[in-house]
């Protein structure tokens, strides 16, 4: 008897994403991956152990203004704000993604390369720019002003915020899930459209569920940058706590009571961890067909193609564009003509081998740590996975301090040196690159790592031979993520650089910090460049 | 032909002291004065400077090229770089801290980590601008004003006060940073000469007037140069700024009249660290700050006040002497926690 397409596909996904065969290894997880994470794990650690210290330092006053009604305000705040803009940066950025590996959209290595630059933009920028641009008396405001608009309605607030973050952080979660899209079996998605199913329906049914640890993986990202960013939250006046830990250490000089503070933000990180965790389920994401076996048959997007442009081109306009347009701006309405180039190749350089270091080191140790955490999901393995995402959900100023003091207190050698300024980037921004390599783990099939092993390779060699070249895509997000967040890193690399070190990005920092705008523009068009060099060079490869 | 600012500030830097010359009186402290100490010997200098860069680099750059000594200089956030400062603690590889506000010297002196200075350096400014112990000294001032927009506001319609602006006709009008360590000195002054209950009435006044939250003084004036605001309560040197950058902008300084609150003095200021291996070169470069090339160039660069006696401000700026400050000591922590608490109470920050 003839199966009808439905119960067909249905077996399809059955067998793929549902499936719940789990691997079982004869021997434990390999010992020198143990190691190796454990050491990563106690790096990361550093940190909430110089919050309890200081923390412990606080006494009453800490209470008295944890239980303020104020702290509840504000605590609602971040939580509204970072839900709010991992929602919209998933609703923008799964389209994107799906439109540059998926479709016959023109130009997609381009689109892919100008679509990741938004991550580039510092939120103090960011913030600026959409001041600048969209606030009551921006740009926009004076475009229409011979229409009889005298003052735009206000973005401060929520909105500006929101609005700020989703335009500078939906590159995340493009990132991940264009990564996944492409190690994904697309045998299944033609499967699915032989038995009649259209595109959306396909999409919906066989796509989607099978991007779910890929989506979470990237708003997991989202949602604890949105949780720790200063920048933004900041200049568009919206009262998130991360502000208020700031406005301890720069108001009142008290480290005590902002290390208080930031154990609550800690406690909120591990609460979004465990919403994590609970949201990916049960699935497994690999089928036993090799994707780079047929060639993809990109889907013709047809009548579909204008408005595809459209959208891609729109979210450019925004998160791209206007920035580049606002920095323009002040350039261009500048008298003081004391922009200055000749110190721009230097800082570029500086920039750009500090960053790609950072980028390599984090692949490099995330790798280890999702292996484990893939294969060998068992108690003792499974801490590690929330202990990784600790730092990303702390302020940047709260790791800088952990790591002076553990650094000119117990590693004096090491103090003010380029490793411990590495080693602050790692701690901050691992997650970024094992979320993307952990998604493209999911999707290697086991049996294959264990036809490798019976026909007699060790562990290792497998890895080498089987696992790495098939986990290659999210290595590369992965490394593309931190190398784009250090690019515009402030906190760390002011506290921990060597005396003297500058950066791309210090150099912003210095110019916008006391008004002079123009002095940044030419430096802001620099990082924004270089922020699309990794895409170009690694990224472009099709599936 | 685009101009790299630093060259520019440098070059004038070179011919201040021509230009300036012996015209100006007694008291401004001479570097050999007081490196009474220094032998011979070239020594090195780790400043943490928690002030900008762009303002203050080619100053500190110069002193290196007069003196031999090899400077090198940490620049960050004044509030970050105290932390760091503390958080080092004996290991700290800094010798001195140049800091934006007397607040930030005021935390290391709690935790005993700045060394007295000497006299010389100390009586170079009035007391008001100096640590009452004498652990560190003002090197330069910023009077606090009300920015406003001139196509908006007549200067007429200003009030004598800035305690008139709760008056209701400024209601959407106003722009504050209360986050803001100048504004917070600016509240800590308040609560010294009205009292508490007077400083918070004022404090919720203001706040019923709803105005516009900014997180430091740039993007208040910034906003009130847009007319997003038309008043803001800010530094006197950002238009300055602003209008070199931008050309002629269409906004004012107002400075109440009558030694009103609305115009005290904040100091940006520097000490040595306790425990520095470079005391004499420290105390060195705490002297040059207040040298009359260095005041000059406060004066004429950055827009500041020099605080050293004998130098003049900006012609454009009113006398030094005719801003009267309350008597309170800037840098005491107990009285910011005062503020902070007080601000706290009204729910500003």
């Amino acid at each position: 008897m003839a199966t009808s397409p439905k119960s067909a596909i249905s077996i399809a996904l059955d067998k793929t994403i549902l499936g719940g065969r789990r691997t079982h290894w004869s021997a434990g997880p390999p010992l020198p991956l143990v190691a190796a994470s454990f050491v990563v794990a106690i790096g990361i650690l550093l940190p909430l152990v110089y919050l309890i210290l200081r923390a412990a330092g606080a006494g009453d006053e800490l209470w008295r203004l944890l239980l303020r009604t104020r702290t509840a305000v504000i605590l609602f705040n971040s939580v509204a704000l970072a839900s709010a803009v991992t929602l919209s940066t998933i609703v923008l950025a799964v389209p994107l993604a799906w439109l540059v590996v998926r479709s016959d959209l023109p130009l997609r290595r381009l689109w892919t390369g100008l679509l990741i630059v938004p991550l580039a933009v510092p939120s103090y920028v960011g913030g600026f720019v959409l001041i600048g641009a969209l606030g009551p008396r921006g740009m926009l405001q004076s475009v229409l002003e011979p229409l009889g608009v005298d003052r735009l309605p206000a973005i401060y607030g929520f909105p500006g915020a929101w609005l700020a973050l989703t335009l500078f952080t939906y590159p995340y979660v493009f990132l991940v899930v264009r990564a996944a899209l492409q190690g994904m079996d697309y045998t299944l998605e033609e499967a699915s459209r032989s038995l009649g199913h259209n595109n959306w329906s396909t999409f919906r049914r066989v796509t989607l569920p099978q991007l779910r640890p890929a989506i979470a993986a990237g708003g997991l990202l989202v949602a604890l940058y949105t949780l720790s960013d200063f920048g933004a939250v900041s200049l568009l006046q919206f009262d998130s706590f991360t502000r208020v830990i700031y406005v301890h250490y720069q108001g009142s000089f008290d480290r005590h009571l902002a290390a208080g503070l930031a154990l609550v933000l800690v406690f909120m990180t591990l609460m979004i961890l465990v919403l994590e965790h609970w949201s990916r389920g049960r699935a497994r994401y690999h089928s036993g067909n090799n994707p780079g076996l047929r060639p993809l048959r990109r889907m013709p997007l047809g009548k579909w193609r204008v408005p595809a442009i459209l959208l891609c081109g729109s979210v450019a306009l925004f998160a791209l564009v206007m920035p580049a347009a606002t920095v323009g701006y002040w350039l261009v309405r500048s008298v003081s003509h004391t922009a200055s180039f000749t110190a721009l190749p230097g800082l570029a350089w500086n920039s750009l081998w500090v960053s790609a270091a950072a980028g390599f080191a984090a692949v490099v140790l995330a790798l280890p740590i999702a292996y484990l955490t893939v294969r060998f999901p068992r108690r003792l393995i499974k801490p590690f996975e929330y202990v990784i995402y600790l730092g990303y959900g702390l302020p940047g100023i709260v790791i800088a301090l952990s790591l002076v003091f553990f650094g000119a207190n117990v590693a004096p050698i090491i103090y003010q040196t380029f490793f411990i300024l590495i080693a602050a980037y790692l701690i901050r921004f691992l997650p970024q690159a094992y979320g993307n390599v952990r998604t493209s783990l999911l999707q290697v099939d086991p049996s294959l790592e264990e036809a490798s092993r019976n026909l007699g390779r060790s562990w290792h060699a497998t890895l080498r031979a089987v696992t790495l070249p098939l986990a290659r895509g999210g290595a590369t997000a992965g490394g593309i993520l931190v190398f784009v967040t250090t690019l515009k890193e402030l906190p760390i690399t002011l506290l921990l650089g060597p005396i003297g070190f500058k950066t791309l990005a210090t150099e912003v920092w210095t110019a916008t910090a006391e008004g002079f705008f123009a002095e940044a523009a030419p430096t802001i068009f620099v990082l924004l460049a270089i922020s699309m060099l990794p895409t170009l060079l690694f990224a472009g490869k099709e599936p | 032909m685009l101009v790299n600012r630093r060259t520019l500030l440098k070059a004038s830097l070179a011919l201040l002291p021509v230009v300036v010359g012996a015209a100006c009186g007694r008291a401004v402290v001479s570097p050999s004065e007081t490196a009474a100490t220094s032998v011979g010997e070239p020594s090195s200098l780790t400043v943490y400077s928690g002030r900008n860069e762009n303002l203050v680099g080619p100053l500190l750059e110069q002193f290196g090229k007069d003196t031999g000594i090899a400077i090198q200089v940490k620049y960050g956030g004044t509030a970050e770089i105290a932390a760091t400062i503390l958080e080092e603690g004996a290991n700290s590889p800094a010798d001195v801290f140049y800091a934006q506000d007397a607040g930030a010297l005021g935390a290391l002196l709690a935790e005993n980590r700045l060394s007295a200075l000497p006299d010389a350096i100390l009586n170079a400014v009035e007391p008001r601008f100096r640590s009452p112990q004498g652990q560190w000294v003002g090197t330069s001032g910023r009077a606090r004003v009300v920015v406003y927009n001139t196509e908006d506001v007549k200067p007429a319609d200003l009030p004598a006060s800035i305690l008139d602006f709760v008056a209701p006709e400024w209601k959407g009008r106003i722009g504050w940073a209360p986050t803001n360590g100048s504004f917070q000195a600016f509240i800590t002054a308040m609560r010294v000469k009205l009292g508490e209950d007077q400083t918070r009435a004022w404090l919720n006044g203001i706040k019923a007037n709803e105005p516009k939250v900014y997180p430091k003084n740039t993007p208040t004036v910034q906003a009130a140069v847009d007319g997003e605001i038309a008043v803001g309560f800010v530094n006197h040197y950002y238009l300055f700024r602003i209008r070199a950058e931008q050309g002629n902008v269409p906004a004012e300084n107002y400075f109440p009249p009558n030694g009103d609150l609305g115009s005290l003095i904040n100091v940006a200021g520097a000490g040595v660290i306790a425990g520095s291996q470079n005391q004499a070169a420290a105390e060195q470069f705490v002297a040059f700050l207040l040298s009359q090339q260095a005041q000059e160039y406060f004066a004429t660069e950055t827009y500041e006040y020099p605080l050293a006696h004998g130098v003049a401000a900006h012609p454009d700026l009113p006398e030094l002497a005719t801003i009267q400050t309350p008597d309170i000591d800037l840098s005491d922590l107990a009285d910011l926690r005062g503020t902070l608490q007080l601000l706290q109470e009204v729910e500003l920050i």
